[in-house]
C-alpha cells in the first residue's frame, strides 16, 4: 500500500503577472519505510514537491494523498494537526529555536502537540538524543553546538512524535561532506529502526547515492526514477 | 500553557537591551501614575477632609434662596421653629448621619476699642458643632481643655488674620456689633478665648461664638437657625444620604434645600480638575504601553518569521502561535507593572516618611501621600489589558502566516 500518492499534481506560482509552473502533472507513489531522495537542479521543483507532501502548501491541480487522505482538503488548523501527528521536518538551516536547549528543542513538538505524561516525554527525548549521539550536549543552546550537531538535533526533533514520514529539504547543504554522510547515515538508521519513511532532496550526487529510491526532477517533472535497493515492504 | 509561558519569557529576553529599555518606559509610566495618583488623591482627600471636618460638614441645610445670597449672610432666610423641628426629626431617623449642628451665621463689626473691622460669625452649640465638624478643634490655637466646650457664653474665637490685623491677644475683650433682621443695631462685649486658623473656602475665616450670645445680640426670642451642618458616619454615603434628604425635604413641601459640600465649595472644581489630571496621566500610561508593546511585538514577529514557519511546520496550531506572542506582550506588561508598582509604592513610602509640607492659600498642608489598593489594581489591570490589546495585532499576524512563506523568509 502506498503511503504517499500524487495524482497529476501541478503547482503554479504567480510571480507578478507571470505564472511559474513549479510542478507539471506529477504522478508519484512512495511506499512505507522507504528512504527516498529527490535530486535535481535549483528550480526543478524538489522543494515544492516536499512542501505539497508535507501539507505546507496546496496543489494548483491534482491531488496529494498521504495515508489515503487527500491533504489538499485540509484547512490551516487541520493541516497543522496532521503535520504534527504524521510528518517530521528537517530543514537546510536546521531551524532550531535559539532560546531552547538541545533537549527542549527536541521536546518542543511534544509540548505543542501531545499531552504526554512528562516521564514518557522524557523517555522519548532521551532515547532519541542518545540515538543521534547528542545526550552529552542536551543542556547546550543551538549557538553552542556545530552545524552537524544542530542537524542531528533537528533529526531527533523530527522523529520525536513518531511520525510516519520525515521530510528533509537539502538537509546536508550547510554541512561538510563527512558530517553530511554522518547525518544521512543517522537518518537511514532511523528508517531501519523506527520504520519511518525518509524523503530528502539534495544537489549532492554523492549523498543521493545513499538513498534507496531516487527521483530526478527537471523543470517541474520527474524525468527518471531509480530503485537502488529492494523495497523493504 | 506552562511551557508556552516559559518559552514566551525566554523569547522576551532574547534582546535584553531592547526589552529592558521598553520595559523601563512602561515602568516609568506606572511609577508616574502611582506617584502622581498618590499625591493627587492624598491632596484631594486631605483638602476635602479639612473642608468637611473642620468647617462645612458633609451636607448643609438652608432655607431656599439662602445659598444664592450667602455672601450677604441674610438673617431673613432662616428656618422656622417648625421647620427646624421637622428637619431634626428627619435627621435623627437617618442612621447614616453621625451628627448635625445648627448654626446662626451673620455679619458683624469687631472692635478692639481703637480699630474696627468686619467679621463673619458662626454661632453654634459647641458640643453639637464638635460632633459635626470633628477636626475643628485642631484649627483652634489656644488653650481648649474640653473640645465639647470649645466656646462658652461670653467668649469668642477670632480668626488669626483678624487677630493680627487688630493686634489682639487671647484674653482680650472685644466688642461685637451686629444689625438684626429688623435693622436694629446691638452690641455685646466678648472675651477672646482662642483664635482659629484660616482655611480655604466658605466659613474658612469665620469667628465663632456661642449660639446663646448670638440670640441675645440679634434679639431673637428663639434661635433662628440659618444653617444645619451634617456629618456622616461614612463619607462614601454622601450621595445616598443627599438623595434621601432631598426626597424627604421635597415631600414635606417646605422652603428648605439640601446641598452637599461640593455644591457649596469652590474646591469641588479643583477636586474635579485633580480627577481629570489623574485621568490624563492614565491616558499617557495607556499610550506608552500601547505604543511600546505594539512596537516591540511587531519587531519581534518580523525578526522571527522563519522561526514562526518552523514551529508552524512541525504542527503548532495557529491558536498556539497566537497565544505564544500574546503571552510575550502580556509578560512584558506584567514585569513592567510589577517593577512600576514596587518603585512607585517605594517612592510614596519615602515621601510618606519625609512628609511634604506646603501652603495652599493660607492653609499649611502636610501631605503624607498614599494610594488606595483599588487604584493600584486599576493601574495594573489597565497595563495588562492594554498589553494584551497591543500584542494582539502582531500575534494575529504571526498566527496567520503561511508556513511555506514563513520558512522561505530570510
Amino acid at each position: 500500500m502506498n503511503l504517499i500518492q500524487l495524482e497529476n499534481v501541478t503547482k503554479v506560482y504567480q510571480t507578478g503577472e507571470i505564472p511559474v509552473h513549479a510542478l507539471k502533472r506529477v504522478n508519484l507513489e512512495i511506499q512505507k519505510k522507504s528512504f527516498v531522495s529527490f535530486i535535481g537542479p535549483s528550480g526543478s521543483g524538489k522543494s515544492t514537491l516536499l512542501n505539497l507532501i508535507g501539507c505546507l502548501d496546496k496543489p494548483t491541480e491534482g491531488k496529494v494523498f498521504v495515508n489515503n487522505v487527500d491533504v489538499g482538503m485540509f484547512d490551516r488548523t487541520e493541516s497543522a494537526a496532521f503535520r504534527g501527528k504524521t510528518i517530521g521536518f528537517v530543514f537546510q538551516n536546521f531551524n532550531l529555536i535559539p532560546v531552547l536547549t538541545v533537549y527542549e528543542n527536541v521536546e518542543y513538538p511534544l509540548l505543542m502537540l501531545d499531552h504526554l505524561p512528562s516521564k514518557e516525554r522524557n523517555d522519548r527525548v532521551s532515547r532519541l538524543l542518545e540515538k543521534v549521539g547528542m545526550t552529552d550536549q542536551k543542556k547546550k543552546y543551538p549557538n553552542q553546538i556545530s552545524g552537524g550537531q544542530k542537524q542531528r538535533v533537528a533529526v531527533a526533533r523530527a522523529l520525536v512524535t513518531n511520525p510516519q514520514i520525515v521530510l528533509a529539504d537539502e538537509p546536508t547543504a550547510n554541512l561538510d561532506h563527512a558530517t553530511a554522510f554522518k547525518v544521512i547515515n543517522i537518518m537511514h538508521e532511523m528508517t531501519n529502526e523506527f520504520g519511518t519513511t525518509f524523503i530528502f532532496s539534495t544537489h549532492d550526487p554523492k549523498i543521493v547515492g545513499e538513498a534507496e529510491v531516487i527521483y530526478t526532477l527537471e523543470d517541474g517533472t520527474i524525468v527518471s526514477s531509480e530503485i537502488k535497493k529492494e523495497d523493504k515492504k | 500553557m506552562k511551557n508556552l509561558i516559559m518559552i514566551a519569557f525566554r523569547n522576551l529576553f532574547r534582546n535584553k537591551r531592547r526589552t529592558i529599555l521598553t520595559s523601563s518606559l512602561i515602568t516609568f509610566g506606572v511609577v508616574l501614575v502611582i506617584v502622581f495618583g498618590g499625591l493627587a488623591i492624598s491632596f484631594k482627600s486631605q483638602m476635602v477632609g479639612i473642608l468637611t471636618n473642620t468647617a462645612m460638614g458633609d451636607l448643609q441645610i438652608h432655607r431656599k434662596g439662602y445659598v444664592e445670597s450667602i455672601d450677604n449672610l441674610p438673617l431673613n432666610l432662616t428656618l422656622s421653629g417648625t421647620e427646624f423641628a421637622n428637619v431634626e426629626k428627619t435627621l435623627n431617623n437617618i442612621p447614616e448621619i453621625a451628627a448635625y449642628s445648627p448654626r446662626i451665621k451673620f455679619g458683624a463689626m469687631i472692635s478692639n476699642y481703637a480699630q474696627t473691622s468686619n467679621i463673619r460669625m458662626s454661632a453654634v452649640y459647641p458640643k453639637m458643632e464638635n460632633r459635626t465638624v470633628t477636626e475643628f478643634v485642631k484649627r483652634i490655637k489656644g488653650n481648649i481643655t474640653d473640645p465639647d466646650q470649645f466656646i462658652k457664653p461670653g467668649e469668642i474665637l477670632v480668626p488669626e488674620n483678624l487677630m493680627r490685623g487688630l493686634s489682639l491677644k487671647i484674653g482680650d475683650e472685644i466688642v461685637l456689633v451686629a444689625t438684626n433682621k429688623d435693622g436694629s443695631v446691638n452690641a455685646v462685649t466678648l472675651r477672646i478665648a482662642a483664635m482659629t486658623e484660616n482655611i480655604f473656602g466658605p466659613s474658612g475665616k469665620d469667628g465663632y461664638m456661642h449660639i446663646d450670645d448670638a440670640q441675645s445680640l440679634l434679639r431673637e426670642d428663639k434661635p433662628e437657625i440659618v444653617e444645619i451642618a451634617i456629618h456622616l458616619k461614612q463619607y462614601d454615603q454622601l450621595n445616598k444620604v443627599y438623595t434621601q434628604l432631598k426626597k424627604s425635604v421635597n415631600a414635606s413641601k417646605t422652603q428648605i434645600e439640601v446641598h452637599t459640600w461640593e455644591q457649596l465649595s469652590p474646591f469641588a472644581s479643583i477636586a474635579r480638575i485633580v480627577d481629570l489630571l489623574i485621568l490624563v496621566v492614565k491616558f499617557i500610561l495607556i499610550s506608552i504601553v500601547l505604543v511600546s508593546i505594539l512596537n516591540i511585538m511587531t519587531m519581534s514577529v518580523y525578526e522571527r518569521i522563519s522561526e514562526i514557519g518552523t514551529i508552524a511546520a512541525i504542527g503548532t496550531p495557529p491558536r498556539r502561535i497566537l497565544s505564544l506572542f500574546l503571552i510575550e506582550g502580556f509578560a512584558m506588561g506584567l514585569l513592567s507593572t510589577l517593577a512600576g508598582i514596587v518603585i512607585g509604592l517605594g517612592t510614596l513610602w519615602i515621601m510618606n516618611i519625609t512628609k511634604i509640607d506646603f501652603t495652599f492659600g493660607t492653609m499649611n498642608v502636610s501631605l503624607a501621600p498614599s494610594i488606595p489598593v483599588g487604584e493600584v489594581i486599576i493601574v495594573a489591570v489597565i497595563v495588562m489589558v492594554v498589553s494584551l490589546f497591543a500584542g494582539f495585532q502582531p500575534a494575529y499576524k504571526a498566527s496567520k502566516m503561511e508556513p511555506v512563506d514563513a520558512l522561505g523568509h530570510n
